[in-house]
């Protein structure tokens, strides 16, 4: 398969960038989005070129990395899946095709498709985690939870940070990533303890970091690759309101 | 008091400024829409004439408009403010096209908020100011400030018809997102009810609206 490919380029974080159209050629329709840029990039380190800097890592869908935006989409034309679980059969031969990074003023551009997304970890150093007192492991049976719940809170935790919800969103928000691990925590009872300041404190860095508000327009959720559910903001906000109106910290 | 400003400057806290103004201004629409139904009445104006001038003068009254000013002020500033940080979120725009699936109204809340402004504002100019502070009416046969004269008058014009229909669809689709939004932002979300408030508000977006609409074009074809 043919293609043209209209990418990106930007030599660092203070470049302003622009895109660059590559002609490809002989692209087997198996081959992966993301070895489709290695082809690409053999070419371009052959022909004496820099090659296209682009996260990836797991190169099966489960870490997140792989942030591009393609023809108008994170992670493609396809529901439910990474740009690395996306194949070129899902373009017809002879495309044009549109790669540029996540766009966010959260999510600086380091490098071409590379963005920056230290922001998430930040919102989660800011209470995405429950605090347990070391001593022997419990048996796991000791807390019963409802199945629903565990399944609610396990849906949420599918979320791997990968940023696709803020590429998506045209306010770039980053509440679906913040609800779900808002979420992931204040279903459980574990969650519980610090259920309060983590709201609190996971929503004001967020908004520390620069992200825009929802508009429930439902991009994120939408484009997300794991599909997780607005809900969770709904969730987010309730909890939040419950916090505010609640907490002691003043 | 700091946690009580900083919950109002979250984004959430902003988008509950949003939700409860919203709500507070929907509820506003039918008590403003069950006043006009009077300029149906079919008796040249008597009783909507009776009903603009219970309008006048009563301090509850007054502290209604004072309640409904600053909510459409809360409104339009607080949506601006967000219209504007969000803008700032996102300096460098997709070059491919941004064609993630949404829902349309959504995305177009911003410009039908404009559009709902500058109707609004010369509805009041064209209505509220005539009746309330200018008070230069003609009488009607009861003596009473003839603000019915007024309205056939306005709805003669095809132009003005036509901007006043206009301006309920752009509040119809307003409404339609801004209803269900609401409730999202208060987190009030469950299977059981989502579908049922989603329902509601559209149901009320094409309902009022569409009876406001109604008015002026029943006046113009029956002129
Ligand atoms: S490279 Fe890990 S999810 Fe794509």
């Amino acid at each position: 398969m043919n293609f043209t490919l209209k990418i990106w380029r930007q030599k660092g974080a203070k470049d302003s960038g622009q895109f660059v159209t590559y002609p490809i050629k002989d692209i087997s329709s198996d081959s992966s989005f993301l070895e489709m840029i290695d082809i690409l990039n053999n070419q371009l380190v052959e022909k004496g070129e820099e090659p296209i800097a682009f996260d990836h890592d797991c190169r099966e869908g489960i870490c997140g990395m792989c942030s591009m935006y393609i023809n108008g989409h994170p992670h493609g034309p396809e529901n439910l899946i990474t740009t690395c679980q996306l194949h070129m059969r899902s373009f017809k031969d002879g495309d044009s095709i549109t790669i540029e990074p996540w766009r966010s003023s959260a999510f600086p551009v380091i490098k071409d498709l590379v963005v920056d997304r230290s922001a998430f970890d930040r919102i989660i150093q800011a209470g995405g985690y429950v605090s347990v007192n070391t001593g022997n492991a419990q048996d796991a049976n000791n807390i019963p939870i409802p199945k629903t719940d565990a399944d609610k809170a396990f849906d949420a935790a599918t979320c791997i940070g990968c940023g696709a919800c803020v590429a998506a969103c045209k306010n770039a928000s980053a509440m679906l990533f913040t609800s779900a691990k808002v979420s992931q925590l204040a279903l459980l009872p574990q969650g519980q303890v610090e259920a309060k300041a983590r709201v609190e404190n996971m929503v004001a860095q967020m908004d520390k970091e620069g992200f825009g508000a929802c508009t429930n327009t439902g991009a994120c959720s939408a484009e997300c690759p794991k599909g997780i559910s607005i809900e969770n903001i709904a969730r987010m906000n309730r909890e939040f309101i419950k916090a505010k109106l609640s907490s002691e910290n003043v | 008091m700091s946690w009580f400003k900083d919950t109002l400057t979250s984004s959430i806290g902003r988008k509950l400024i949003m939700a409860i103004t919203g709500l507070g201004l929907i509820g506003f629409l039918l008590v403003h829409l069950i006043g006009n139904l009077a300029l149906l009445a079919g008796d040249g104006g008597i009783s909507f004439n009776e009903y603009a001038h219970s309008m006048k003068g009563s301090p509850v009254i007054l502290i209604g408009e004072v309640v409904i000013f600053s909510g459409f002020l809360f409104h339009i500033i607080d949506g601006i403010g967000l219209v504007i940080s969000n803008k700032k979120a996102r300096p460098v725009s997709y070059g491919g096209g941004a064609n993630a699936k949404t829902s349309t109204g959504s995305k177009i809340m911003g410009p039908l908020g404009i559009v709902i402004t500058v109707f609004f504002i010369l509805h009041l100019v064209d209505f509220f100011y005539r009746a309330k502070i200018a008070d230069d009416l003609g009488l009607d046969a009861n003596n009473i400030a003839d603000l019915y004269a007024l309205v056939v008058e306005k709805f003669q014009s095809p132009a003005y018809v036509a901007i006043y229909v206009v301006s309920m669809i752009a509040i119809g689709i307003h409404l339609n997102h801004g209803f269900q939004s609401a409730f999202q932002t208060f987190g009030l979300n469950h299977l059981k009810y989502t579908p049922i408030i989603k329902f509601i508000g559209t149901a009320y977006a094409v309902v009022v609206p569409g009876a406001f609409a109604f008015i002026p074009l029943f006046f113009y074809f029956t002129k």
